[in-house]
């Protein structure tokens, strides 16, 4: 019930901020979805869609932190096993 | 798919399952409380990767399994009314009322649709004007602005045949509530990654203090949950109860500020059941004042709760967390997703369907897990 969709956001159109509205490509399905609650969505961000609405723009930075985060696991576990 | 496909790497998850391991000297259960986390676990063997001892139990994070009988039987009611149109998220059309539910309504003649977004709803009310459209909005905090923005966009158009059935619930008070249970067993909750995109995780650092127990904002792709098992896996170690955020490339700690504001223009917090967990305080949306006449409850008449009949069934216990979908006797035997007896084997996103999906055989025959 809570599953959103990651897409990037190809135009965007309407005035208003909550008639925005962008075409969103997900993996080469394109759909109209309402960009009210992301104001600072940009045209080629990628924003998590719900129920038809952007619920935020993703983090790039913040997403490649988790493979960083995990490269230190990584190490750590070097660290602690010591010699084998 | 961008930002989906990298938090599938087997390999990747391989290793922080392996960090797990490394880390957990002791028994912990953990709770993730939502049910995209559940499928995702089970459907990617998650739990499997996990060492002995530490187990993931699954809460109540299914809005459609929580939301009570009457209020299908009020859909399904309202659905054979001449003139409606009853509109709802396709989850909700074969969730069993006390007699039938919405699709069999459908298939007596009455006009139920299943509609993707609330904005959907508005629209078939925009077009058809001589119909009353009635929604019927379920969901967690996630999907609260989107039905909220329902509302708001029929009453900017002026859509006096817009309406909509809400049976809105929010997490935290459930979470509240399952600690506080006599036998509680948690030790750590994933907390569910949407529902704290929309409203942050401020609201999480109390229970967190007040509990003793680590909560980790955590994403719906294995690489995500075995992060966010691992972090509160080493908060466990360390003797530390905090708020972590393992998602924050989709959540940050004040939410989403535009959607809360649509969200707490159209509803206000008002006390809910909860289908196999009773009556908690402040636990659910329902309109706003300023709202009040679009709700379908003053059209159609009240939801009347009555007092929830035990039977066979076990989703009560399955959605606090107690038992497991293989623990019941009638699960993949009196109860498949085709002849459901509960809610939880029912919805797309309920325990017992998720156990059923990706398991199987393997699940009735008793799997450890």
């Amino acid at each position: 019930m809570c599953l959103a969709i990651p897409g990037r956001i190809l135009d965007m159109t309407g005035d208003e901020p909550i008639l925005r509205v962008g075409r969103v490509d997900f993996g080469g399905i394109v759909k109209q979805i309402n960009l009210a609650f992301v104001p600072e969505a940009q045209v080629g961000d990628y924003v998590l869609v719900h129920v038809g609405f952007a619920i935020t723009v993703i983090d790039e930075a913040e997403a490649e932190r988790v493979f960083r985060h995990l490269e230190e696991i990584g190490e750590l576990a070097v660290e602690e096993g010591g010699p084998a | 798919m961008k930002f989906r496909d990298e938090y599938r790497d087997a390999a990747a998850a391989r290793r922080i399952a392996d960090a797990i391991a490394r880390t957990a000297t002791r028994p912990w259960t953990l709770m993730e409380v939502c049910g995209g986390q559940t499928h995702a676990i089970v459907r990617f063997g998650i739990d499997e990767l996990l060492p002995d001892g530490l187990s993931l139990v699954h809460g109540p994070g299914c809005p459609v399994c929580v939301t009570p009988v009457e209020y299908v039987d009020k859909a399904v009611e309202i659905a054979g009314r001449p003139g409606v149109v009853l509109c709802s998220f396709g989850d909700m059309l074969r969730v069993p009322g006390t007699s039938g539910d919405l699709l069999a309504a459908k298939s007596r003649g009455a006009d139920v649709r299943v509609v993707y977004s609330p904005a959907d709803a508005v629209a078939i009310a925009r077009v058809e004007p001589e119909r009353e459209v009635v929604f019927f909005a379920v969901g967690f905090e996630t999907t609260a602005p989107a039905n909220a923005m329902a509302a708001v966009l029929a009453r900017r158009e002026g859509l006096e045949n817009f309406s909509m059935l809400v049976s809105h619930v929010l997490v935290p008070p459930a979470m509240r509530t399952i600690l506080e249970a006599p036998g509680n067993r948690i030790d750590g909750f994933l907390a569910a990654g949407h529902v704290c995109t929309v409203m942050g995780f401020e609201e999480y650092e109390p229970i967190a203090a007040a509990y003793r127990v680590p909560v980790v904002v955590t994403g719906f792709e294995p690489v995500d949950i075995l992060e966010g098992v691992y972090l509160c896996v080493r908060q466990l170690e360390a003797g530390r109860a905090e708020v972590e955020n393992q998602y924050a490339r989709a959540v940050r700690r004040e939410g989403n500020r535009a959607a809360l504001a649509t969200m707490r223009e159209v509803f206000r917090v008002v006390p809910r059941r909860w289908r196999g967990i009773g009556d908690i305080a402040d636990s659910g949306l329902g309109l706003a004042e300023g709202y009040a006449g679009f709700d379908a409850e003053r059209r159609f008449g009240p939801v009347l709760l009555e007092a929830e009949t035990a039977g066979e069934c076990i989703s009560g216990a399955v959605l606090r967390g107690e038992r497991r979908p293989p623990d019941c006797p009638a699960f993949g035997t009196r109860c498949t997703p085709e002849h459901p007896l509960g809610v939880t084997m029912v919805s797309s996103e309920g325990a017992c369907a998720a156990y059923y999906r990706y398991r199987g055989a393997a699940a009735v025959a008793g799997g450890r897990r």
